[in-house]
């Protein structure tokens, strides 16, 4: 229609300013801190590049990578840091001590380095059962073998009663550079292909009904474990070939999408149809109105190739233990920049957005 | 999922959109609203839109129940929580919405004890569990989720628990429906039925609207095929002259709907003289409150509250949005004083709201209609 047709001045003019208010930097004016600003969306971004980042500065900061990079005496090192603060401390599939382990190691593998040492500090609150350490103890040494990284320094910290729900773990990281990557988050071009290497949702469906709030009971285990076999793989099979790849952690694979879409100014489009999706998670997120793309994986990455690699990067992917379920869900796109799209499987589009908090369920 | 994804049939859809192309005549331009927030989220999430041609516009309605309830009773929530030895529980999407001094997510975070809950029975047994404090449920949502409201005061009342009241926030479909097309300037040619709502009421109540107004229904589910369905059928209506209340949903939704929850919102629950809405103003016989039997359980009797009145600001104009007389961009305050992270009126609350969506959105739909 011929109305339709032409932007009037006016619309033109709020897309202006729509748009140049999205391209400002975010600014932290929040009076206090709520679980929106730990939940990986929206508050969380305002977060760090309203005030970490410009506070803290640095250049390599600046990236938000996973892991920095640093250069000691021409060896390229990568270093990360992480915390756990799960509840309940065991959950189906594993237990906070394997999670703080494989957490930090998944960091330094989607940075393209193998993962060699963490530290370990605990955080444990008075009153907890000795045995309940000793199982935590022992599941993060299990995963440390599992991993191949040394645990090589620690500190311990006891805290009052009612506080740090039995225990917070956190870990630092080092790992070296595989000579094979050469990642760039911001390198993303139009064509590369999106690829996750394994189904969705399992770990935050995991620990919603490991709390018992829900009168839900469904066979579904975390998926927490190391990524670095499946980076391995991938490496030796189209290593040059690989963009960048993210763990989809806390907000899910929506929020990795569009963290980098936006760092690379870039459009993403994914196929819903093509997102592995187990049948048991679908039906919980379903029930309790929430959308897997947005729930967290511990085991889970996204990975951008190079279009004529995908085919070989999906079968090494394949081959790994965990990641037979490796799917190619979609491809980078020119416009419009800085959004991901979904082709719906009813044969709609849509936008795929940030969270603005934590993913909160709709009561109709 | 058996028994869902016949709905989500991409084919199916696909039969269906051919269908409503056939149904439209060219050069006309068709405004239909669907009533109801469940049905404006599976539009998004469907990509409904998409599947339609250029000159069928969907409106979002005034069925979201959240974004309805007005800055002043949230403010009314907040002071509640803030009450010593309260636990104060809610729907998780509440939590969110902004009063005039923030939200309850902001409350908690300031050490207020709100608790999201997916039922009024999950707040009864947290008052239960915890009989030393006063547990309030912030009660919300139109005759969908009413009756579970008045099935938990009914469970209170009988096993005698006693530090449990609910805050009622409750809505009724029809007087805003009424208000809306009582207005000289409404531009809208039909209706999609809210389905939740009319498992609960039936699909009589909708009859005014062909009756008294002229404007074809079609009461619809929540899957996509459900949506598209009902766009054809009001089409179909308009395309042949017709013009009543047609029931999509028929595989839930009984004419004269559900005798025994229609009887306890009757026991439990009195029409409020009148309930503001965000966005709509003052609407008469539009609330619920509870009933002079059920008193005793009633939070703002038990309580202080203190009855917050917050003005929707002058120059917002969600009403003329939601009629469908001006689009989101020529608001005057849209994108400028009214933005998603600072919202003014209700079609910028939730994510689904009008303006919002448009906010978000709105430059790749136009690159769409280009397209």
């Amino acid at each position: 229609m011929a109305d339709q047709a032409v932007i009037s001045e006016r619309e033109q003019k709020i897309l202006g300013i729509i748009e140049t208010a999205r391209g400002k930097r975010a600014k932290f004016r929040d009076s206090q801190i709520t679980m929106a600003h730990g939940a990986g969306g929206k508050a969380t971004q305002t977060l760090i590049e309203g005030l970490f980042v410009p506070v803290l500065g640095g250049a390599t900061l600046a990236e938000l990578a996973d892991a920095g990079s640093i250069s000691v005496d021409g060896a390229q090192l990568a270093f990360t840091t992480d915390s756990y603060v799960v509840k309940p401390l065991r959950f189906p599939g594993g237990s906070i001590g394997e999670l703080a382990v494989n957490g930090t190691v998944n960091d330094l593998a989607v940075a393209g380095a193998r993962p060699l040492a963490l530290t370990l500090s605990l955080v444990l609150e008075e009153g907890l059962a000795a045995d309940d350490l000793r199982a935590e103890v022992e599941a993060i040494a299990a995963a440390a073998r599992v991993a191949e990284v040394q645990i090589v320094a620690g500190d311990t910290k006891v805290v009052e009663r009612g506080h740090a729900d039995g225990m917070y773990i956190c870990t630092s990281g080092i790992g070296q550079r595989d000579a094979r990557a050469s990642l760039s988050p911001a390198a993303l071009e139009p064509g590369d292909r999106i690829l996750l290497s394994g189904s969705i949702g399992e770990h935050g469906t995991a620990i919603m009904l490991a709390r018992g709030e829900f009168e839900l009971e469904a066979p579904i285990v975390s998926d927490t474990r190391s990524l670095w076999p499946a980076v391995d793989a991938l490496l030796a099979a189209v290593g040059p070939h690989v963009r960048c790849m993210r763990d989809a952690t806390r907000g899910g694979v929506a929020s990795v999408l569009n963290e980098l879409a936006r760092a690379s100014s870039v459009a993403m489009i994914v196929r819903e149809a093509a997102i592995p999706v187990a049948p048991a998670v679908a039906g919980a997120a379903e029930i309790l109105g929430i959308d897997p793309m947005y729930v967290a994986n511990e085991g889970k990455m996204v990975v951008f190739v190079a279009a004529e690699a995908a085919d070989e990067a999906l079968q090494a992917l394949r081959s790994v233990d965990g990641c037979e379920n490796a799917a190619e869900i979609g491809e980078v796109r020119t416009e419009p920049p800085g959004m991901v799209l979904v082709e719906t499987s009813f044969g709609g589009r849509r936008v795929m957005d940030q969270l603005v908090g934590d993913p909160l369920p709709r009561i109709c | 999922m058996r028994f869902v994804d016949e709905f989500r049939d991409a084919e199916l859809g696909r039969a269906v959109a051919g269908e409503i192309l056939s149904l439209v005549e060219p050069g006309r331009h068709y405004k239909v609203m669907e009533v109801c927030g469940g049905h404006t989220h599976s539009i998004y999430k469907y990509g409904i839109d998409d599947l339609l041609p250029a000159n069928v516009e969907l409106v979002h309605g005034p069925g979201c129940p959240v974004c309805v309830i007005p800055m002043g009773r949230v403010d009314d929530g907040i002071a509640l929580a803030h009450v010593e030895g309260v636990i104060f529980t809610c729907f998780g999407d509440m939590m969110r919405v902004p009063g005039a001094n923030g939200s309850l997510l902001e409350a908690k975070a300031a050490g207020a004890d709100v608790r999201m809950v997916y039922s009024p029975l999950d707040a009864l047994r947290i008052a239960k569990q915890n009989p030393d404090r006063e547990v309030v449920f912030f009660a919300i949502g139109f005759e969908t989720t009413a009756p579970s409201t008045a099935l938990t005061l009914k469970r209170a009342r009988a096993e005698g628990v006693k530090n449990f009241s609910c805050m009622c926030s409750h809505v009724t479909i029809v007087p805003p429906l009424r208000a809306l097309l009582e207005s000289p300037d409404l531009r809208l040619d039909g209706f999609i039925g809210p389905g939740h709502v009319s498992t609960v009421v039936g699909a009589r109540p909708f009859e005014f609207i062909p009756a008294d107004y002229g404007k074809p229904v079609a009461i619809a589910g929540f899957e996509p095929l459900d949506i598209l369905q009902a766009i054809a059928m009001v089409l179909r209506q308009l395309a042949e002259g017709r013009c009543e209340v047609e029931n999509q949903y028929k595989r839930v939704v009984p004419y004269e709907g559900n005798l025994r929850a229609l009887e306890v919102m009757a026991e439990v629950f009195e029409l409020r003289p009148h309930f503001e809405w965000r966005g709509l103003g003052f609407i008469s016989h539009s609330g619920l409150k509870l009933s002079a039997a059920y008193a005793d359980l009633d939070a703002e009797l038990r309580f202080e509250v203190p009855g917050v009145r917050v003005a929707d600001p002058k120059a917002c104009q969600c009403g003329e949005v939601l009629k469908g007389v001006i689009k989101p961009w020529e608001c005057k305050v849209f994108g400028t004083a009214c933005t998603p992270e600072r919202p003014i009126g209700t079609c910028m609350v939730s994510s689904e709201g009008a303006c919002a969506a448009y906010y978000n959105y709105g430059r790749f739909a136009r690159e769409r209609e280009v397209v």
